[in-house]
């Protein structure tokens, strides 16, 4: 059985192809005593579809189900079928998925920690458990399949409307797969509310909102000094919007001006060649500016700052900010020329003929009327820079500083988010918990700026069509 | 737009023959407000130079950077294959440290003292005792006898032989002693020191070693990645805008499915790896660190780029065709299936590509879901624990050692390569498949 588990999607599969094939000569046969194939009601493959999709997808639907579920439901029932030394064990709720981690270590043969004949005792169990589970399954998949499909077999007719019935299934697939985005949404608040309330739980809100001390590091032993957590993100939140903001100031003059002169003055040739130019910036991944900004932009800051006799830190948020504003220079110059574009050319033919030049005509006429777009263009922009990562997380600090000088280092909260996931994680400590809290706050914090934005740059669209 | 129709301004020296009536001070105004329109011209250019001038300037730092890394130093050794060492009865359990060893100290035989001799030993990696080991094995018939091999050399002689270290600095400051540069000097002059093409840096996994550390990994980590990802948000992707685009009712529900689209789109894409950890890995018991968790994180985030791709390329398919096909009896499905989806699936590729280009350079997520780790095998199968290529950059850019500075860049050009080869093979598309109706 458990070999037919490990190929249960080609054995369904099969089922699948031979129904179909046995569903549309069954067609054939009884369309032939009904008077030829034109007495069917739809074509043969669709009933041979019919067939096999009643049989296939109860199955697969059951299959995944399972296979997403698998690991809970075992888990679930070995913790309450440990042996009586582990179980002493595993009363602590850390160690209860320390002896799962052994246990599963030793069935996938990586080494483990603690062997002792207690975990393999349990291992052998969670094998069972799983094997009698899968076997279960694969029967009832290949029952159902079957039978599923047999039955439709059975109840082919001429007059069986096999096309609709076809194409109602197709439909509602379609509407599953668009419907994943919204599981994705809300896949995304669960995981990241669920462990943030527990992380509330331990830390109250306003701290987190307002302390103004944030060190992760818990304390491992009582006794140790300096180290006793405090979880206070103002220091984040506001070297975030440092760089960020230094980023903005990058980018929005630069990606505002070049957008306006290649739309309003540049001529055929100059666009075709600059746009896709600038477009390579966008398409550069941000793993390479934060190598960039790291060994190379920050450096020079450094030492530039050093000869005017300024001191910067090696990883000054003024490098981290100035090379995330170059990455975004081609999202603001794309958007406002979106929006520029927007604007009807009666707006200038109205403006030129008064004999404005057309630097006028941008400064008075195209610039205000394409405001409320640029507006909404700059908030996407904004929310990118909050989120941005890998830049920050290479060339921006780690240690939560509260300054509002540039050449300091900060750290942001994607940064925090990062050291806090990558390497250990127990999912009772508040340190990992805390990565889920500002996890949470940077999306509610996007999602508000890109529902305004997405908003305004609409009904500036609307405005204009 | 058209704005080229409105280019003949008249030149500010035409109107000196203002005679005609224009007085003194409307030139002048005329003229200050052309030179204001100068200025702002001047304004953008130099906005969009300044951008255009630093990627020009990080292109060239990361070429320039990088392209050393495709050559690699070797050193050439006298080896002498001794019976005496192969006594055991596993020959891969020889001493081919030994053979090394040995074959330095023959070459410098004036070299004494512990702490000299450790000195000698370190201008060869630790990788030419691996390459004996494989030439052993390859052929036993090796033993006994006395090759002349070029082994790969240390990390830091690499970055001396390619101009990367300063002799000038004091002795403590550098990794390469004086000692250690006059032996190289005297085996450089009797042309015992060659830079070579790097074969390992494609063939290798990742090291603690630069010498040794290669992209292979990364590479197939990335592509088993991309597969997982391409197969889910293909199909997933092109139903989900079928749906949109030619049955959604136009109801509550379905802006609903639009709104979530459009903010998924701009969720930042580390939020997407907390998803993974949290509902993949911990919930689902997805194995960490693999190219399936990988593949399923990149494909939740690349779905709203292909969908909205696949909606506009819909869209561009005339209504005639979908009447002309229900004219004939065509039901919806068969409309949409039979006509309208192949007439729309070039340009569905060709936002795919796109959207497979974003995912490939994506690195936030998969640090989230333990893409991070470093692992030196390369990855045979979806659920092998890999890491990705530009995790790797990101690994290496942390290293310390000069000589993965050198990689990093080299690996960002491959990494840059691939970005071009995608974007170039979506423009093609394009242009050959473009319809215009």
């Amino acid at each position: 059985m458990t070999i037919l588990f490990t190929y249960l999607p080609p054995i369904i599969l099969a089922i699948a192809a031979t129904a179909f094939t046995a569903g549309r000569l069954r067609s054939l046969k009884v369309a032939e005593s009904a008077g030829g194939i034109r007495a069917l009601h739809s074509l043969p493959s669709n009933y041979g579809v019919l067939t096999a999709l009643t049989g296939l997808l109860p199955a697969l639907v059951i299959y995944g189900l399972w296979l997403s579920l698998e690991t809970a439901v075992v888990d679930a029932r070995l913790i309450n079928e440990l042996p009586p030394a582990l179980a002493a064990v595993a009363a602590g709720s850390g160690d209860q998925s320390l002896i799962l981690n052994d246990i599963k270590n030793l069935l996938s043969d990586s080494v483990i920690v603690n062997r002792s004949p207690a975990i393999e005792q349990a291992a052998e169990r969670y094998e069972q458990i799983r094997d009698s589970y899968r076997s279960v399954l694969t029967a009832s998949v290949l029952l159902l399949s079957t039978v599923l499909s047999f039955l439709v077999y059975r109840r082919i007719t001429p007059s069986l409307r096999a096309r609709n019935l076809v194409e109602g299934i197709i439909r509602f697939l379609l509407l599953l797969c668009s419907g994943i985005a919204i599981l994705t949404t809300l896949g995304i608040v669960l995981s990241v509310l669920f462990e943030s309330i527990r992380f509330f739980k331990a830390i109250p809100l306003q701290e987190f909102l307002f302390g103004l001390n944030w060190s992760p590091q818990m304390a491992i032993r009582a006794d140790q000094a300096g180290s006793s957590g405090a979880f206070g993100a103002v220091p984040i939140f506001a070297g975030t919007f440092m760089i960020a903001a230094i980023a903005m100031m990058v980018a929005i003059p630069i990606g505002l001006l070049s957008a306006i002169y290649l739309s309003e003055f540049a001529n055929q040739t100059f666009r075709t060649v600059v746009k896709p130019l600038l477009e390579i910036l966008a398409g550069i991944p941000t793993v390479v500016y934060g190598f960039f900004a790291a060994l190379t932009v920050a450096p020079l800051i450094r030492d530039s700052g050093g000869l005017l006799g300024l001191s910067v830190a090696s990883e000054s948020a003024l490098a981290a900010g100035l090379v995330m504003g170059i990455m975004i220079i081609p999202f603001v110059s794309s958007l406002s020329d979106d929006v520029i574009h927007a604007v009807p050319q009666s707006l200038r033919d109205g403006s030129y003929g008064l004999g404005a030049t057309k630097f006028e005509t941008v400064r008075y006429i195209i610039f205000p009327a394409a405001l409320p777009g640029i507006v909404g263009g700059i908030l996407l922009a904004v929310s990118r820079a909050v989120g941005e990562t890998m830049i920050v997380v290479m060339a921006a600090g780690l240690a939560a500083n509260l300054t509002a000088n540039p050449f300091e280092a900060v750290t942001t909260v994607t940064v925090q988010i990062v050291t806090l996931l990558v390497g250990d994680q127990e999912f009772d400590s508040p340190k990992t918990l805390a990565a889920f809290a500002l996890g949470l706050v940077l999306f509610v914090f996007t999602l508000i700026l890109n529902v305004i934005a997405l908003r305004v740059v609409r009904k500036y669209r609307e405005h204009y069509e | 737009m058209n704005s080229d129709n409105h280019r003949t301004i008249i030149p500010a020296t035409a109107l000196d023959k203002s005679a005609s009536g224009f007085s003194v001070a409307f030139n002048k105004r005329l003229q200050r407000r052309y030179r204001a329109e100068q200025r702002f011209k001047w304004l953008g250019i130099a906005a969009i130079f300044s951008a255009l001038a630093f990627l020009a300037f990080l292109l060239t730092t990361v070429i320039g950077d990088g392209a050393s890394a495709f050559r690699q130093t070797v050193i050439q050794l006298e080896i002498s294959f001794d019976k005496e060492e192969f006594t055991q009865e596993d020959l891969l359990q020889a001493d081919y440290q030994r053979l090394v060893k040995t074959a330095l100290s023959e070459r410098f035989p004036e070299v004494a003292g512990r702490q000299d001799k450790r000195l000698l030993y370190d201008l060869v990696s630790s990788g030419a005792s691996y390459k004996l080991l494989n030439m052993v094995r390859d052929n036993p018939k090796l033993i006994g006898s006395r090759q002349t091999i070029w082994v790969p050399a240390n990390d830091d002689v690499d970055m001396l032989i390619k101009g990367k270290i300063d002799m000038d600095q004091p002795e403590g400051n550098r990794r390469i002693k004086d000692r250690q540069f006059q032996w190289i000097s005297s085996i450089r002059e009797a042309g015992q020191v060659e830079l070579r093409f790097n074969r390992a840096f494609f063939t290798n996994g990742d090291s603690r070693e630069p010498e040794l550390a290669g992209i292979r990994g990364a590479i197939k980590g990335s592509f088993y990645t991309l597969l997982i990802t391409l197969l889910l948000s293909f199909p997933i992707g092109v139903a989900a805008a079928i749906y949109l685009e030619e049955f959604a009712p136009d109801n509550r529900f379905t802006a609903f499915i639009e709104v979530n689209i459009n903010n998924l789109a701009a969720v930042p894409s580390i939020i997407f790896g907390l998803l993974g950890l949290a509902i993949f890995i911990n919930f689902w018991g997805v194995p960490r660190s693999t190219p399936l968790v990988g593949g399923l994180v990149l494909t939740l985030m690349t779905l709203p780029t292909i969908i909205i791709a696949a909606r506009a390329s819909l869209k561009s398919v005339p209504p005639s065709i979908r009447e002309a096909a229900l004219g004939v009896g065509a039901s919806k499905i068969q409309t949409v299936f039979h006509h309208v989806l192949p007439l729309a699936l070039p340009g569905m590729l060709t936002g795919t590509i796109i959207g497979m280009a974003q995912a490939l350079g994506e690195t936030a997520p998969l640090l989230m879901i333990g893409m991070v780790a470093f692992i030196v095998d390369v990855p045979g199968s979806i659920t092998d624990p890999a890491a990705a290529l530009p995790v790797q950059i990101y690994l290496w850019a942390d290293s310390p050692e000069r000589a993965f500075t050198e990689k990093t860049s080299a690996a960002i050009m491959v990494l840059l390569g691939f970005l071009v080869i995608m974007n170039a093979l979506a423009v093609f598309m394009r242009k050959k498949f473009e319809i215009t109706w």
